[in-house]
Order: C-alpha cells, then sequence, then structure tokens
C-alpha cells in the first residue's frame, strides 16, 4: 500500500490507498479512517470511503491544505491492518423468491446453476460493505461468487421495492426505500436499512460485514416484510 | 410567534441551511442553500447566524400573508418581489403588516432568492440540518422532504434588530467560473485542457439541484475507468458524451466519471443565479489560492 493524497475541491483531499478492489483492503481501510477522524477531531466535516479511496472534506476555516495534507500524513505513518471482526456483522433474513426476485431466474441461466444453487451461493458468503451510497443507506457489498456476477438491467427499473435484495456484477446490495434501480433482484429483506431514529442511522455502516439468510414466506411476513409482488407495485 | 401562511408556492421553493454534515459516509447528501453566499447575506440582514433556515425561491412563483407582524430579510436574485402592490428589492429586512402579501413574480436578474427571518424559521432538524431533499424525503417544515406548497405555513421565534440594506445587493455575473484543478484533470487531452478553459460553455436546460450540465467542445478523458469515488461539492465530472456537469448540493455522494476538479464555493454561488442558456467561461485555480480568497471573502460577513 502506497497512498496518494489528490486535491479534489477546495476544502476535500482524496486519499487512495489502493487501485483495485479487494476484501483484504478493508482492514486497513477502516484503520486508516480511525486515524483520519482522531487525528483530524472537530475539524473533520465528513470522512468518505469507497471501495479504495477515503475522501477527506474538512473545515477550511480551521485548516489551510497544507496543514489538512500535513495531518493526512501523519496519519498514516506506520498504518497498521486493523484486527478483522472490529465492523459489525449483521444477519439480513432474505425471502428469495421470483415474485419479488425475477433475475433470480436470469441468473440460474447465466450459471447453469439451479436456483437453490442461486441462494445457498448468494447466501453462503459473510460480504463486506464497501461503501454507502446511491440513496441513505444503501451499501454496496462484495465481493459476489464469479458464477453469479450479471451486468446491471440495460433498461433500469423505474421503481424498486423497499428491501429488494440485488446483484451488478460482483457486488450486492439492498435498496433501503423504493426507487428506481438496474441491479438483479433476487429477493426481499423486511430489515429497515435506514431509520431516522436509530442511533448512527443507517444499519450498514462501511467496514462492517453481511451475511443474507435465506427465510420462508411465512418468517418474512412475521418479521414485517411486505410481500407485495414486484409487478403489482409498478 | 409570527406566522405565513403559502398562498402559493411551486417544487422549486424549498426551506433551506447550509445543509447537512457527517452523514455523506452513510449515502445521505449535503442538500443546503444553492448561493450559500445570499443565505448568508439574508441572515446577515437580520443578526441571524449565517446558516439558520431560509426559503430559497427559485423562478418565483411564490406568494406568502402575514397571520402577524412579521420581519423578514430578502437577499440573492431579483424575482419581482412585491409587498402587496410596492416593488421590493433584495439586499434588505422588510416589515410585513398583518394580513400583508409577499409575492414572487418572476426573475429579472438572478435565478434564487432566499427569504430569511429573525432566528431562521421554525423546523425539526433532521440528521442535522432543516435542508430539505426530497429525494431522500429528510428535512423541510415537516422534516420528511416536502417542497413548501400552497396551504402550507411557516413560522420562526426570533425577534430581530434594526433594519438593514446591504450596499452592493446584486447577485455576480457568473461569466468566469474558478475551478481548482485536481482530480483526474491530468488524464484529459491536452486538446481537452485547452478547450476547458478557452472556450465557452453554456448552461444546459438539463439542470437541477444535482447538477448542472455545461454544453460546448467535448472533452476527452484518456485515462482508465475509474472505481467510484467520493464526490466533493462543485465537482466537475465529465461523462463519456464529453459534456461537463457541475455537480451541486444534492449530488450522490460517490461515483465514478473522471473529473477535473471542482468549482469554488464563491462560484458555485455564481452559478446557482445563472439560467439556462447562459455562457460561462471557466478558469483554472491552485486550492491554496481558492482556500486564502475564500477566508477573505468570509471576513465581509463579520466585518461589516
Amino acid at each position: 500500500m502506497n497512498p496518494r493524497i489528490e486535491v479534489v475541491a477546495i476544502d476535500c483531499l482524496m486519499v487512495r490507498l489502493f487501485d483495485v478492489i479487494a476484501e483484504a483492503n478493508m482492514p486497513w481501510m477502516l484503520a486508516a479512517t480511525e486515524r483520519l477522524r482522531y487525528g483530524f477531531g472537530p475539524a473533520l466535516v465528513d470522512l468518505v470511503p469507497s471501495y479504495t479511496t477515503l475522501m477527506v472534506h474538512y473545515d477550511l476555516t480551521a485548516l489551510t491544505p497544507a496543514q489538512a495534507r500535513a495531518l493526512i500524513d501523519q496519519a498514516l505513518t506506520d498504518l497498521q491492518p486493523q484486527a478483522q471482526g472490529s465492523g459489525q456483522c449483521h444477519v439480513l433474513p432474505v425471502w428469495y423468491d421470483l415474485s419479488v426476485g425475477p433475475e433470480l431466474n436470469l441468473l440460474s441461466q447465466r450459471s447453469g446453476l439451479a436456483v437453490e444453487e442461486v441462494i445457498r451461493r448468494h447466501s453462503a458468503h459473510e460480504y463486506q460493505v464497501f461503501a454507502l451510497g446511491f440513496a441513505p443507506g444503501f451499501a454496496f457489498m462484495g465481493l459476489v461468487d464469479e458464477l453469479l456476477a450479471t451486468p446491471r438491467l440495460n433498461t433500469p427499473r423505474k421503481r424498486v421495492a423497499a428491501g429488494s435484495v440485488g446483484i451488478a456484477e460482483r457486488q450486492t446490495a439492498a435498496y433501503p426505500v423504493v426507487s428506481p434501480g438496474g441491479w438483479n433482484l433476487i429477493g426481499r429483506t423486511p430489515a429497515k436499512l435506514f431509520d431516522r431514529e436509530r442511533d448512527g442511522y443507517s444499519l450498514m455502516q462501511p467496514g462492517d460485514t453481511v451475511r443474507f439468510a435465506s427465510v420462508s414466506h411465512a418468517e418474512f411476513i412475521h418479521l414485517g416484510g411486505d410481500d407485495t409482488p414486484l409487478e403489482a407495485q409498478a | 410567534m409570527s406566522r405565513l401562511i403559502i398562498e402559493a408556492s411551486t417544487p422549486l421553493c424549498l426551506l433551506q441551511d447550509a445543509g447537512r454534515f457527517g452523514v455523506r459516509h452513510l449515502g445521505v447528501t449535503q442538500g443546503g442553500a444553492l448561493d450559500w453566499v445570499s443565505m448568508s447575506w439574508a441572515n446577515w440582514l437580520l443578526d441571524n447566524a449565517l446558516d439558520a433556515p431560509v426559503v430559497e425561491i427559485t423562478l418565483g412563483g411564490f406568494t406568502v400573508q402575514a397571520e402577524d407582524y412579521c420581519l423578514m430579510a430578502l437577499a440573492g436574485a431579483d424575482l419581482g418581489a412585491y409587498v402587496d402592490e410596492r416593488a421590493i428589492s433584495p439586499g434588505r429586512s422588510f416589515i410585513l403588516q398583518k394580513g400583508q402579501r409577499l409575492r414572487f413574480t418572476q426573475p429579472f436578474n438572478g435565478a434564487r432568492a432566499y427569504l430569511a427571518a429573525p432566528g431562521g424559521f421554525d423546523a425539526q432538524a433532521v440528521l442535522g440540518s432543516c435542508a430539505t431533499v426530497v429525494r431522500e424525503a429528510l428535512g423541510g417544515v415537516d422534516g420528511f422532504g416536502k417542497a413548501l406548497a400552497e396551504g402550507g405555513r411557516l413560522a420562526y421565534s426570533g425577534t430581530g434588530g434594526a433594519m438593514k440594506v446591504l450596499a452592493n445587493p446584486d447577485v455576480q455575473s457568473a461569466a468566469s467560473l474558478d475551478v481548482i484543478i485536481g482530480a483526474q484533470i491530468g488524464q484529459f487531452s491536452g486538446q481537452s485542457l485547452f478547450d476547458a478553459f478557452n472556450t465557452e460553455w453554456a448552461l444546459d436546460s438539463r439542470a437541477d439541484r444535482m447538477g448542472m450540465r455545461l454544453l460546448g467542445t467535448p472533452l476527452q478523458y484518456q485515462g482508465p475507468s475509474l472505481i467510484s469515488e467520493g464526490i466533493p461539492l462543485g465537482a466537475i465530472q465529465v461523462p463519456p458524451d464529453g459534456q461537463p456537469i457541475v455537480l451541486l448540493n444534492d449530488r450522490q455522494t460517490i461515483g465514478g466519471y473522471p473529473r477535473l476538479g471542482a468549482l469554488t464555493p464563491l462560484s458555485l454561488a455564481r452559478l446557482a443565479q445563472c439560467l439556462p442558456g447562459e455562457k460561462v467561461r471557466l478558469a483554472p485555480v491552485v486550492q491554496e489560492a481558492a482556500h486564502r480568497q475564500h477566508i477573505k471573502f468570509l471576513q465581509q460577513f463579520a466585518d461589516r
């Protein structure tokens, strides 16, 4: 790892830690995040992690660009990867079903795997949360089994139900609220992913890990899930 | 408490403040007044905190009636404002007597006007801010991201002091916008760098609070495709069609298009007053110089 610091705005510097997406990046990203938060203290406005980068947005009335750069250099000196398991591990219940996950068939056809095997593989892995974006609480997770990797839909849906679980290339995610979206949908979670009343607001935070657990229709409903088929909501 | 009844509004009339901070890592956008300079002046006129909640009125179509005696301040664009039949220019505080109407008709100079009230308009902060982001259902008077609508009410609880007027209330010309060079600028073609800073750009009608598109000679990025990364306010991203988009307060928090750098906050405030079809030029600046200029600019609010 050879971090680079790049100017991106009057009060933002991009810390580029890696050049490729890898699960092995995360212990370093978490360690750098912690050091930067501590080093900048109240002068930190926002710290935006994404796959290979950390964007540092600092208070420009408190620091000059040179001072901010020096703080980053200092925070990254002798950086050690954080011990595994420092993020939270979440288990997201998912009702995998064609009525709420119409691309289960497409993934089965593309991979040559039975639908049950697609579900088994998607729920077998513990995913890393690389970044949040697109919408509040929307977590980009990976890496999905290579056989399940599928490009986004050519034409995004105008309306994807809240809780929809999808795959795009080797990433997986769940939609916190109803929104347009182009990911391949395979199921739905009853979990509330973003809640303004919750401490920390978002269920998942960058650096957390996530496992999906296949649940029956009855359990999904019991957990408060909405089983309205996708087409009926359109 | 003094109240205003909203008699006419549009989806572009929104309660705003400086925006939401400390939550970008959760995918929550910034929001906030597009012309933060005019928002600051509107608040300054009433001795408010410079980022107290204001109404951002874009293009006009907004009318309120005072339910009680109200002290107000107006800054930013000249949107043909009237108190009953008396025209009122931006850059001043003024009084609305009970029953009087304040209405904004159409843009004469600039695009966005900011209406302030003593202590700021009342609203429950959501995730630390009252900034209205319709897409994220956050902020505004009700807290759920609704634009101001006919039949709604605005209230304030402050008292306010002496009447003030700004010496130079006009919104500044946007003819030249300063770009802090950075991000992937080194990976655009030499010709594109020349074109970026030596040709005119027209503001497209495809413009909203997420971004404004610039039309001109297409710019050519020659670097590798990017992994999504954090996007700062004012970033100028260049999608594959080569037509730059200036990303504004309601932008998505991460993205993967190459960028030339980012507009300075002062240039963003000027851009916020531009209408589609207007022509602008981009001028390169370095971060340190822009920072010094910005700190000097902020001093005005303290000095006056």
